[in-house]
C-alpha cells in the first residue's frame, strides 16, 4: 500500500506583502483525515495561508503543496480542494437552482445530497442574493461538498452568522466528513466556535506558528498549577513553564509536564482548549509601570 | 440518509457538556457505560450510527467512531459490518432490582434534607463526601 500525500503542507513558506511578512517560515504538516482548527488573532496569516493554498497567492519563499502536488503549477489539484472565502461569496444574482445547476456542470464529480436539505426549507427559484447570511453560508458550504472534495477550506465560516446558523453548518460539515471522510481547515479567530470539532490545532500569530499538534496531546501534556508563590527552580514532573502568573502570595504556572505533579502544595488541573490557545496567543509581557502623573480613566455618563 | 431523519431517540441520545473538561468520546463512553448499569439499554440494542449521532450534536465524526472502538475493545458493543454497532454485554449489575427500593430511600433522605434547609449544592457536597468516606472506609 502506498501511503497517499498528506493533504496540506509547507517548508518554510513565507509571503511579503509589500515590506510586511504575512507569514514567515511556516512549516506544518496536517494529517489525513483530521479536523483542523486554524485559530489566531485577526492579522494573524490564516486567510493568507488558504489563499497560498488555493493558488490565490504565489508564495515569496518556500513551498505548499496540496494532496501532494503544486496548487499553483499544478491547478488541477483544485478539483480535489472546496473552499470557502471569507463571508460566503456566491453570484447574488443567480438563483438557488441556477447556482446547483453551475455547480453540477463546473464539477467532474458532484452530488447533490448537500444541498438537498437547504432545499426542502427554501424555494430554489430564490435569489441569492435574498438568502440570509446563514442561508447563503449553508448553500456555499452545501456546494463545496458536492465535489466530494478531499479537503475543505473554510475562512471564518461563522462570522456574520448567529449561533444557531453555526450549529447547523456545522452539522452540515460534519455530516459531510462522516461521509467522505475529507480533511477540513477551519480558520477562525473564535476558538469557541471550532472547539467542539477540531481534533488537530494550527495557532498562528504575527505570521508564524505559536501552537501546533492533536488537540488531545496537547490538552494532555499541558496543566494549570496554582500554588503559594516561591522562588521557582525545577519542579518534578514539570518540563517547561510556559506561563508564570504572581497574584499577591499566589503563584500560576501554565507548564508542560512529563509526569505525576508530586508535590502536594500544588493544585493541579487541566486547562480547556481556549485557555491554552489563549495564553500561547499573547506573548508574556510584564504590566506596564503606572508613570505617577498618569490620571486614572473616568466614566463620564 | 439526509439530516432531516434522526434516530430514535428511545434507545439512548447522547448529550454533551463542553464545560465539564471530559473529552468528548469520553462523555459517549460514559454515557453508554451509564445506561447499561441503568440497565435503560440492554444486549442487542443498536447504537445510533456515527452518522446519526454526527448530524445530532454537529461533531467531529473521529471522536464517536474513537468512542465506539473504545467500546468495542471493552467487549460492551460489537460493530456489524455495513449494520451498525450493538451492544454485545451488560454492565447492569445483578443487583439491579434492588435499584427501586434503595432509590426510594434516597429520595426520602433528600426530601428530609431539603426540608431541613439544605440547597441542592450542600445535598450535592454531602453525599459525595459521604460516599467518598465510606468507600475509604470498606476498602481499608
Amino acid at each position: 500500500m502506498s501511503p497517499s500525500p498528506p493533504p496540506l503542507v509547507t517548508r518554510s513558506l513565507g509571503k511579503r506583502f509589500r515590506r510586511e511578512w504575512g507569514l514567515r517560515d511556516l512549516t506544518l504538516t496536517i494529517p489525513r483525515g483530521a479536523i483542523v482548527g486554524l485559530a489566531g488573532p485577526n492579522g494573524a496569516g490564516k486567510s493568507t495561508l488558504l489563499a497560498l493554498a488555493t493558488g490565490l497567492l504565489a508564495p515569496t519563499e518556500g513551498a505548499i503543496s496540496l494532496l501532494g502536488r503544486d496548487p499553483l503549477r499544478d491547478p488541477g489539484v483544485l478539483s480535489e480542494v472546496g473552499y470557502v472565502a471569507q463571508g460566503a461569496p456566491l453570484y447574488r444574482s443567480f438563483s438557488i437552482a441556477d447556482t446547483i445547476e453551475f455547480a453540477r456542470r463546473t464539477n467532474a464529480h458532484w452530488d447533490d445530497e448537500s444541498v438537498v436539505e437547504l432545499l426542502t426549507r427554501i424555494d430554489p427559484r430564490t435569489k441569492v442574493g435574498s438568502l440570509s447570511e446563514g442561508e447563503r453560508a449553508r448553500l456555499a458550504l452545501g456546494l463545496v461538498l458536492g465535489k466530494r472534495p478531499q479537503l475543505v477550506l473554510l475562512d471564518e465560516p461563522f462570522a456574520n452568522i448567529d449561533p444557531l446558523a453555526g450549529r447547523e453548518l456545522l452539522q452540515l460539515l460534519m455530516d459531510g466528513v462522516a461521509e467522505t471522510g475529507a480533511t477540513v481547515v477551519i480558520a477562525s479567530h473564535v476558538v469557541a466556535d471550532i472547539e467542539r470539532v477540531c481534533d488537530h490545532i494550527v495557532l498562528l500569530g504575527e505570521g508564524s506558528v505559536r501552537l501546533e499538534g492533536n488537540v488531545e496531546e496537547l490538552l494532555e501534556a499541558h496543566r494549570l498549577m496554582t500554588g503559594p508563590r516561591r522562588p521557582l527552580g525545577a519542579i518534578r514532573g514539570v518540563r517547561e513553564i510556559v506561563r508564570e502568573r504572581h497574584s499577591g502570595r499566589q503563584l500560576t504556572l501554565l507548564a508542560v509536564v512529563d509526569g505525576p505533579i508530586v508535590d502536594p502544595s500544588w493544585t493541579v488541573e487541566r486547562i480547556s482548549l481556549e485557555e491554552l490557545l489563549l495564553a500561547y496567543m499573547v506573548p508574556e509581557r510584564m504590566p506596564a509601570p503606572r508613570r505617577p502623573d498618569e490620571v486614572p480613566l473616568r466614566w463620564h455618563g | 440518509m439526509t439530516l432531516l431523519e434522526r434516530y430514535d431517540p428511545a434507545v439512548i441520545q447522547f448529550h454533551l457538556d463542553p464545560s465539564s473538561g471530559v473529552a468528548t468520546y469520553l462523555q459517549i463512553v460514559q454515557q453508554v457505560k451509564e445506561a447499561l448499569r441503568l440497565g435503560t439499554i440492554d444486549v442487542g440494542d443498536q447504537l445510533p450510527t456515527v452518522r446519526e449521532v454526527v448530524a445530532d450534536l454537529a461533531i467531529n465524526p473521529n471522536t464517536v467512531a474513537k468512542a465506539y472502538r473504545d467500546l468495542e475493545r471493552e467487549g460492551l458493543v460489537v460493530a456489524r459490518q455495513g449494520r451498525g454497532t450493538f451492544i454485545a454485554s451488560t454492565l447492569a449489575p445483578a443487583s439491579l432490582r434492588h435499584h427501586e427500593e434503595l432509590r426510594a430511600e434516597l429520595e426520602r433522605w433528600i426530601v428530609s434534607a431539603l426540608a431541613a434547609g439544605l440547597d441542592e449544592e450542600s445535598v450535592r457536597a454531602l453525599i459525595s463526601a459521604t460516599l467518598r468516606e465510606s468507600l475509604a472506609r470498606s476498602a481499608a
